[in-house]
């Protein structure tokens, strides 16, 4: 909801902190996920991350999560899925060329991360262009798998 | 400026040490020059020589043109074709590369394809969204941005593969150019942008058009202040209006223009308001090479491409220097006999 998804933004710093601590707890799952079968998990995983994430960003479930990058402003939905803007075309009072009613996802972005520690950092990384084989799917399986499980680390790089 | 390996026309130059590109524009950025780019509005017809005589108005006062990618999301005759006309005659074109209508395998192949004909420089833009065109119904693509394409441009000319990893067996060299908007927002934070676009691959950035020098010299302050000047040639996009009317239609709606009051109210006061449109044009370019890291601009004309020679002539910016054009040296020959 683009009310909820401003707000989520305006408190960027707090739902950073809760998502490294999130992830933090995850990691030390692993054993038990990985025990479970990641597959069997894959599908209500994406359910819990389609609605929190969906209520809270705007989630597109692009399965490749860049919020903590990005000042928790969700690039997807950027109406030119941009993952390292803003574009050119943004208006005068910060909104966007396309849906002049919708503030710009990325100078929202901006302000989020300024709200982050370390954020202003993180939002010059350039981001690589979207997996679109992950649509649809977890996220926050994914990453639990990339910093666990050495093979799949490797096939990242 | 004449090189004295000028080529056959259509074949690109040879690639110096310390060059990306066998392209004139290179050559003259790094050698110091001031230089000059402009904008071909692609026709609607199948007709090459609609291509041939847009081309021509700019002959001896550009160095590179622009072939433009469905911009405005209009369509027109596509940039890759464009580029090919153009560098059949030895023209120097960049060719624009929009991610709004090709996924990443249609854009590689224009890549390679592109340098084959030999296109020297390429610039990769984001698009506009699909809904300020002709064809608000269409699909937008958007696969990649425009800095994701910078990189895998990059990633082909310099590791010479695909971004899935398989090798090239030629590798394109190409000159690797952005776009910026320094004029809005986040005012404080296009210089980082830059800089990102930098990362990714830029070596040449044209910016949209700027009317504001004010916040043209704060944002060149920002980017000394980032270090990047001696990374990136800046070229500065300028335009002539025609009318104050006009003016105040684009600012109000096409999307990234920032075009102050006063510059509106000086239009509306001049007596014949198109010469004014010019005469702040050719004021912008001559401040443009007063500015600090600003190494050239970028006359956009739409629909008054024809006035581009003049502006360029008479706001003296080439300093007495004539960009390479087809006859160029036939006419300095027959002169010198």
């Amino acid at each position: 909801m683009y009310s909820v998804r401003l707000w989520s933004i305006r408190r960027a710093r707090g739902w950073n902190l809760f998502y490294n601590g999130l992830e933090g707890l995850l990691v030390r799952a692993a054993p038990l996920l990985r025990a479970i079968g990641y597959s069997r998990l894959e599908r209500p995983f994406a359910f819990v991350e389609r609605h929190v994430k969906g209520l809270l960003f705007d989630c597109k479930m692009c399965g490749q999560c860049v919020l903590s990058s990005t000042g928790m402003s969700c690039p997807m939905n950027c109406p030119k899925n941009i993952r390292n803007g803003p574009c050119g075309g943004v208006r005068a009072n910060g909104h966007c060329e396309v849906k002049p009613e919708m503030r710009c996802v990325w100078v929202e972005a901006f302000k989020g991360a300024t709200h982050i520690k370390g954020g202003l950092d993180k939002i010059k990384v350039v981001q690589a262009p979207v997996d679109r084989r992950l649509e649809g799917r977890s996220s926050w399986l994914r990453v639990v798998r990339e910093k666990t499980d050495p093979v799949v680390a490797e096939v990242k790089k | 400026m004449k090189f004295a390996d000028e080529p056959t026309a259509g074949l690109p130059l040879p690639v110096l040490p310390g060059h990306s590109s066998g392209g004139r524009l290179e050559r003259v950025l790094r050698a110091g020059g001031f230089a000059v780019t402009s904008e071909l509005a692609p026709p609607d017809s199948a007709n090459a020589e609609d291509v041939y005589q847009r081309a021509r108005v700019f002959d001896g006062y550009v160095d590179a043109i622009n072939a433009t990618d469905g911009s405005g999301a209009n369509c027109h005759m596509s940039s890759v074709a464009v580029c090919a006309l153009l560098t059949r005659v030895g023209y120097a074109p960049i060719m624009q590369i929009s991610c709004r209508d090709k996924n990443r395998i249609a854009i590689q192949g224009d890549i390679l394809g592109g340098a084959a004909m030999g296109v020297c420089n390429m610039l990769a833009l984001s698009g506009d969204g699909v809904q300020a065109g002709d064809h608000p119904q269409s699909k937008p693509v958007f696969d990649l941005d425009s800095l994701s394409l910078l990189e895998i441009a990059r990633v082909m000319r310099d590791e010479s593969r695909f971004q899935s990893g398989r090798k090239l067996t030629l590798a394109p060299k190409v000159f690797l150019g952005a776009a910026e908007n320094p004029t809005v927002p986040p005012l404080e934070h296009r210089a980082f942008r830059l800089a990102k676009k930098i990362a990714a691959g830029a070596q040449f950035i044209q910016t949209q058009y700027v009317y504001d020098l004010e916040r043209m010299a704060v944002f060149m302050r920002a980017v000394e202040d980032l270090g990047l000047l001696d990374k990136v040639f800046i070229l500065m996009g300028v335009g002539p209006f025609k009318t104050a009317k006009g003016a105040e239609w684009m600012r109000n709606n096409v999307p990234g223009m920032h075009v102050p009051d006063a510059l509106i109210k000086r239009l509306a006061g001049a007596a014949d308001q198109a010469l004014e449109g010019r005469n702040i044009c050719i004021e912008l370019m001559q401040q443009a090479r007063e500015m600090k890291g600003i190494s050239g601009v970028h006359v956009m004309a739409y629909r008054q491409e024809e006035s581009v020679a003049d502006m360029v002539d008479r706001s003296g910016v080439l300093q007495g220097r004539t960009p390479w054009y087809p006859t160029r040296d036939q006419t300095s020959e027959r002169i010198t006999q």
